[in-house]
């Protein structure tokens, strides 16, 4: 039934009735406090006299395009508070990112379905409405009769998004808070999303995103931004949350991002995070960004080279974090230095006791840390390469640069 | 040491692009003609106004810079979210039309500028047009940034222009200091359209766009601001060098009007071969840029403030609105060139009302968003910079209200092509014995009421 329906234009403007069916006033604003429920409307702000007054969910008998009639008359005049969600002030025309189309959408207009309870009816946001519809019902709204608009409307598709999959943008880190505003929608985004919402925000709403976001995904998605808004987030936010992140990024994404700031800042940054992290930042800090050293990563997977398949196959068990992205094995001597590379696929063909070295691959394709980044990417496109160890003036293997960042290093140009 | 000096350097080549653009932008194929027709009729008189222009203009384009910088949104999105649906929509239907308008006058522009080498515009206009479409649609933010930073470069060509005709410099630079006012309805006009193509609404939301884009945060916004006050300062210095050029070449021999900007080019011609060269190029040069970037202007603020996806790194599907609407506009304003018998100075006319209609109200919108603590923090308005932005917008107001309801009055004069001609006679210009050097004797029709303040 489409009477069960109520859009927050037509809710705009609407007569309040009391017990005896005086006129009280016009609804001005309705508001949510998410703290309590997420989508029922808690309250109702009235004009039409002096001051504003607010009608509870609990004082209203009945709701429908004739107009609000209340049960109770007993109204308290509004003063503005910290935990409600004002639809109008809050959530029509600003911003808010759409969980499920991952993307950063404009609000026109919200729908509310009306609950018949048996004390009385209640609103709750049902869509958030964003196309051409909703825009039409909001310029024709108080030129044309409401149920005229709702008829003209239906040739016009619709198109809205579940409350449920919105996450709303608050600047301020305490409203947050206060609004219950939950990360999870952004938390469950792949991070590569997620980093393209953060770059359509306004620099505000992605210090509040980041600053309250899990560090973990935080991190991940601050890989995916790119270098001059990631500098900038990092600035805004506290030196204590930003290295929380900073930690949490892999260490050759890390010094990438750090090189990018301001000295200063960077080396607070450096000075919050845990000694381990730090000394392996800082030592890939020392490298130039166009060079081997800078390119490569540090999270690789070494064995020693007498090492057997059985043997190397427990071992990765230790490295679960990295297994979605490896691809190659590096074997290396007592000393550290690098002997030779072992594609990781060959190891589920061999049997058990295969030394790893008889599966190395050949020619052993290895560059310098002062390697420039022309040549590798040639080299990586002349060997058809995944991975490509980098080595220092001593041969000992210092890390590995992959495909995905030769990729990134292609596309900048 | 050198490395904060590097790093300097860095930022400040990080912020550059938006500032220059836009300003090099507004001395597109209409702004050249209306400093072209003043150089011509009135020679070095109108050369002190300039400087106002230039102070008005870093006014408005300071605070448009400076909200982005701090907010980093768009001026549509900002009225949007403060004004809401209906404002914002009506603002973006005029917008549309105003910019519409200039996208005609542009393509127009390119027309006339190969004209004058004997290209029809049946040949170049569909040529240029697919030319802006692929360049816009196909490139990257960064590529045709660089495009148009060389593009502004190329404004270069009205300086060389300038020196080839050997202008008056000493009278050049006395009147660019020494404010002449007459109250002859033709000069006033003309000093109102000086500053009415000078700070188009456009401008606004472009350069708030561009600056949100480049991703100039409130940190950066020091050197921002430089890149921006240099953009309005070399905008009026071009400008200056083509009143310069109209006022040695045309003016000097007897003042006349012209009413294309072709017109002024083949004036030159008698005076070298490279002078007219050169300000042909230069015209061709202003009227492709800005025919790229008014109708990616008009469709980025109209998405953002309506709410559609927009962006040149978005794909059709993903912004339909985005890339139908700027391939309409580019399309219909070329298309209309080549329709013959199109009333185009009509149109012209008609869109320099719009703008006089919506300039100030989009000047106002402004001022009281830039002062909103809620958006600006610490960076609203002072007091005094207050008392200077709403004094420059009265100004502006007062001076677009004047012009729109001149041309209001030409165009609703019985037969339309009468506006243009009502003023084509040529004037005597007598050597007057006032240390200045010059006074107008304006013929009958004109010289009623005018007086000559010193």
């Amino acid at each position: 039934m489409a009477d069960e329906l109520l859009f927050l234009t037509e809710l705009l403007g609407l007569k309040v009735y009391d017990l005896k069916g005086r006129r009280l006033g016009f609804v001005k604003d309705a508001a949510i406090v998410p703290l309590i429920h997420p989508s029922r409307v808690d309250r109702f702000l009235l004009g039409g006299g002096w001051a504003w007054l607010t009608v509870k969910h609990d004082q209203v008998r009945s709701i429908s395009l004739d107009g609000i009639y209340l049960k109770d008359e007993l109204l308290t005049p509004y003063h503005s508070d910290e935990y409600v969600l004002r639809l109008v002030r809050d959530l029509l025309d600003q911003q808010i990112i759409d969980g499920q189309g991952r993307k950063v959408v404009r609000v026109t207009d919200v729908t509310f379905k009306i609950q018949h309870a048996e004390n009385g009816d209640l609103l709750h946001i049902d869509d958030v409405d964003i196309g051409l519809r909703s825009m039409f019902r909001r310029l024709a709204q108080g030129v044309i009769p409401r149920r005229l608009v709702r008829r003209l409307q239906e040739v016009i598709p619709p198109h809205s998004l579940r409350w449920e999959h919105c996450s709303i943008l608050e600047a301020d880190p305490q409203r947050r808070l206060r609004l219950n505003v939950s990360n999870e929608i952004l938390e469950r985004m792949h991070p590569a999303d997620l980093a393209d919402i953060v770059e359509d925000l306004s620099p505000d709403d992605r210090e509040a995103i980041f600053e309250t976001i899990d560090s973990e995904v935080a991190a991940e998605a601050l890989t995916e931004v790119e270098p001059d808004i990631q500098a900038s987030i990092l600035e805004s936010l506290e030196t204590e949350k930003a290295a929380e992140i900073v930690e949490e990024m892999a260490p050759h994404e890390a010094a990438d991002a750090l090189a990018e700031l301001e000295e200063q800042t960077s080396e607070d940054i450096l000075e919050e995070m845990g000694p381990e992290p730090k000394t392996e930042v800082e030592e890939l800090l020392e490298f130039a960004e166009n060079s081997a050293g800078g390119l490569m990563n540090t999270e690789y997977v070494a064995l020693p080279e007498n090492a057997t398949v059985a043997e190397a196959m427990e071992g990765l068990k230790a490295h679960e974090e990295i297994l979605e992205t490896l691809n190659t094995l590096f074997l290396v001597d007592a000393d550290g230095r690098l002997t030779a590379a072992v594609p990781l696929a060959k190891l589920f063909i061999a049997a058990g006791a295969t030394p790893l070295k008889d599966l190395a691959s050949e020619p052993l394709l290895q560059v310098d840390v002062e390697e420039k980044q022309d040549r590798i990417t040639e080299i990586f496109d002349k060997y058809n390469l995944l991975a490509l160890p980098v080595v220092d003036e001593t041969g000992k293997l210092a890390g590995a640069i992959t495909a995905d960042e030769v990729i990134s290093l292609l596309r900048q140009k | 040491m050198l490395k904060r000096f590097r790093y300097q350097i860095a930022i400040f080549a990080s912020v550059v692009g938006p500032g220059l653009i836009t300003a090099n932008v507004d001395n597109d194929s209409g702004g050249i003609l209306t400093y072209s027709q003043a150089g011509a009729k009135y020679g070095y008189l109108p050369l002190w106004t300039l400087i106002p222009i230039t102070l008005l203009l870093i006014v408005t384009q300071e605070m448009c810079s400076r909200m982005g910088a701090v907010t980093g949104k768009g001026l549509s999105d900002l009225i949007r979210e403060e004004f809401g649906l209906r404002t914002t929509f009506f603002l973006m239907i005029a917008l549309v039309l105003t910019n519409f308008t200039n996208v005609i006058a542009e393509f127009a522009g390119i027309a006339s500028s190969l004209e004058v080498f004997n290209i029809s515009r049946y040949i170049t206009v569909p040529i240029c047009a697919i030319a802006v479409w692929l360049l816009v649609v196909r490139g990257s933010y960064r590529s045709v940034e660089k495009v148009f930073l060389v593009a502004c470069t190329l404004y270069v060509t009205y300086i060389f222009s300038a020196f080839l005709l050997k202008p008056d410099w000493k009278e050049a630079a006395i009147y660019s200091v020494k404010p002449i006012l007459m109250f002859d309805e033709g000069y006033i006009t003309m000093l109102i359209a000086m500053v009415g193509t000078s700070i188009a609404p456009w401008m606004q939301f472009y350069l708030q766009s561009a600056i949100v884009e480049k991703g100039i945060t409130a940190k950066e916004y020091v050197q921002s601001r430089i890149e921006v006050i240099v953009g309005c300062i070399l905008t009026d210095v071009v400008a200056f060098f083509i009143i310069v050029s109209c006022a040695a070449a045309i003016w000097a021999h007897g003042p006349k009007d012209i009413n294309d900007a072709k017109d002024a080019a083949l004036a030159l011609k008698p005076f070298g071969q490279y002078a007219y060269v050169l300000f042909s190029a230069g015209l061709f040069n202003a009227s492709f840029f800005a025919a790229c970037i008014l109708p990616l202007s008009t469709v980025y603020t109209v998405c953002e403030g309506l709410g559609f996806e927009s962006g040149v790194d978005k794909r059709f599907k993903e912004a339909p609105e985005f890339y139908w609407l700027f391939t309409l506009l580019v399309v219909l304003g070329a298309g209309v060139i080549l329709w013959p018998n199109f009333p185009l100075v009509k149109m012209i006319l008609g869109s320099q009302v719009l703008n006089g209609v919506l300039l100030p109200v989009i000047l106002i919108y402004m001022v009281m968003l830039i002062n909103k603590k809620s958006l600006m923090k610490e960076w609203t308005n002072s007091h005094a910079y207050n008392a200077v932005a709403w004094i420059s917008v009265i100004i502006m107001i007062g001076l677009t209200l004047a012009l729109a309801s001149i041309t209001v009055k030409q165009l609703t004069q019985p037969s339309g092509g009468a506006a243009l001609e009502h003023d084509s006679k040529p004037l005597a210009q007598v050597k007057g014995d006032d240390a200045g050097g010059h006074a107008f004797k304006l013929d009958t029709r004109e010289s009623n009421g005018t007086h000559l303040l010193r």
